[in-house]
């Protein structure tokens, strides 16, 4: 069922992307005979780890290969738009009243050019490419999963065979070194499928931008609306199973001298922005690390380029180093994706485990 | 006088990016520490109960997380100061 899936994924690709993929921008061919393009690592970098509203797959000479992507918006001023993001590139860079901004607040996002000239930024819903990576990291957990969850239906006490034998150990691994410990023995199962969802959906999708082509390669876990997304879950789930005592402890806790609570209530203070902070810091983490090894990894490869610029003989001396330098990292990076999968899952469940402890006696 | 105003505005630029590139060499001056005295004690700690290293090895490894993640924080500070 796997291959029938990926096949079918390649024929679709094959039919519809390509057609636009081999219409090259040829704009970007009479700018760059003007003056050559200095190398700029800013920009490489950059590039790479934003968000964008098409897929830049390669540039041969000057010619960028991207995939376009549809653009949804809804203007306040003129209703509802589909269109997809080559015709952006057309004309002088506005189509339909809308352009990608250049400066100012809304700088690469699409915005509306009024009448009067001001910007107008619409409600955008635009299938961008963390998006599409989105719907491909989705696409590949449910095929991982079902296929393996029909197996566990259908021959249920034989031995695990295939991409069974993969998961089988990370799911246990889970279960009984995050949830168990940390949730408690009785309750335990009704939290599992959450982290077991966290996990996976973190650990997947930093893989998949380790990977340098087509599909991968969209930074996804370092996009701080998706982390932040991500760590709200983990806040309202704990705040939903909260036990009585949590809360009460946390504004009046027995255990702590009463000059912390009255006149000034310290440690309810404490409490409280900790409970707000928690979540900020499991996004920060992850946005951070994962952005952080992209960056760097990138920086040593962009050595050799600017290395090149002073003298091509030093471009090739340095690239030894540097792809020694950027393996390293990608190893590292590799090790970042586990880790930071496995962290999250494992705060979540300890955030998820106090609160839902009942302390059964008081002093 | 209205030198010495006239370099302060012009320097402003400068010394923010100056005091953003001491932050993040201090965030990887503290994270370098931490890190470093987790790994000294995990290596203590198995050198006296080898048969515990797994134990050991996964508690280090998320203490030394969740003390990145402060490092890193004190980075994306840095980075918005540089580009902001």
């Amino acid at each position: 069922m796997i291959r029938a899936f990926t096949s079918s994924i390649l024929i679709l690709f094959a039919l519809t992307v390509t057609p636009k993929l081999l219409k090259a921008n040829e704009e970007h061919a009479v700018a760059d005979t003007i003056s050559p393009k200095k190398f700029n690592t800013g920009d490489l970098i950059f590039d790479h780890i934003r968000d964008s509203y098409e897929w830049h797959i390669a540039t041969i000479g000057h010619t960028h290969l991207s995939i376009p992507l549809p653009v949804m918006v809804y203007s306040q001023h003129s209703g509802f738009h589909f269109f997809m993001s080559e015709k952006l590139h057309e004309g002088n860079g506005t189509y339909d009243g809308f352009k990608v901004a250049s400066e100012g607040k809304y700088e690469r996002k699409l915005v509306e050019v009024m009448p009067d000239g001001t910007f107008l930024r619409p409600w955008d819903f635009s299938i961008t490419k963390n998006v599409t990576s989105l719907f491909v990291s989705i696409a590949l957990i449910l095929t991982i999963f079902l296929s393996v969850a029909r197996r566990y239906r259908e021959n249920f006490a034989r031995a695990p065979k295939g991409i069974q034998s993969w998961i089988e150990p990370i799911v246990v691994f889970i279960c009984d070194d995050i949830a168990k410990p940390s949730i408690g023995k009785e309750k335990y199962q009704r939290y599992l499928p959450f982290l077991l969802s966290v996990f996976f959906f973190i650990f997947i999708n930093n893989l998949m931008g380790l990977v340098p082509f087509f599909p991968g390669g969209a930074n996804l876990t370092g996009n701080i609306s998706i982390t932040l997304v991500l760590a709200l879950f983990t806040f309202v789930i704990t705040s939903f199973s909260g036990s009585r005592s949590y809360w009460v402890h946390m504004v009046n806790d027995p255990g702590i001298p009463l000059w912390l609570k009255l006149p000034i209530p310290l440690m309810p203070i404490v409490e409280i922005m900790g409970v707000f902070l928690k979540p900020f810091v499991l996004t920060i983490r992850l946005f951070a690390n994962i952005t952080a090894g992209h960056i760097v990894a990138l920086g040593f490869y962009s050595l050799i380029f600017i290395f090149a610029e002073k003298s091509i003989f030093a471009g090739y001396g340095i690239s030894v180093l540097s792809i020694a330098f950027t393996v390293f990292m990608g190893l590292l990076e590799l090790l970042v994706a586990f880790i930071q999968a496995y962290v999250f899952t494992l705060l979540s469940a300890l955030y998820i485990g106090l609160a839902l402890e009942q302390h059964t006696s008081h002093e | 006088m209205t030198l010495a105003v006239i370099l302060q505005v012009a320097a402003n630029a400068a010394i923010a990016k100056m005091g953003a590139g001491i932050g993040a060499g201090l965030a990887a001056i503290g994270a370098g520490i931490g890190i470093g005295r987790i790994g000294g004690s995990a290596v203590e700690a198995i050198a006296r109960q080898p048969e515990a290293v797994g134990d050991i090895r996964s508690n280090m490894i998320v203490a030394a997380a969740l003390i990145e993640g402060v490092a890193f924080f004190a980075i994306i500070i840095c980075f918005l100061i540089f580009f902001l």
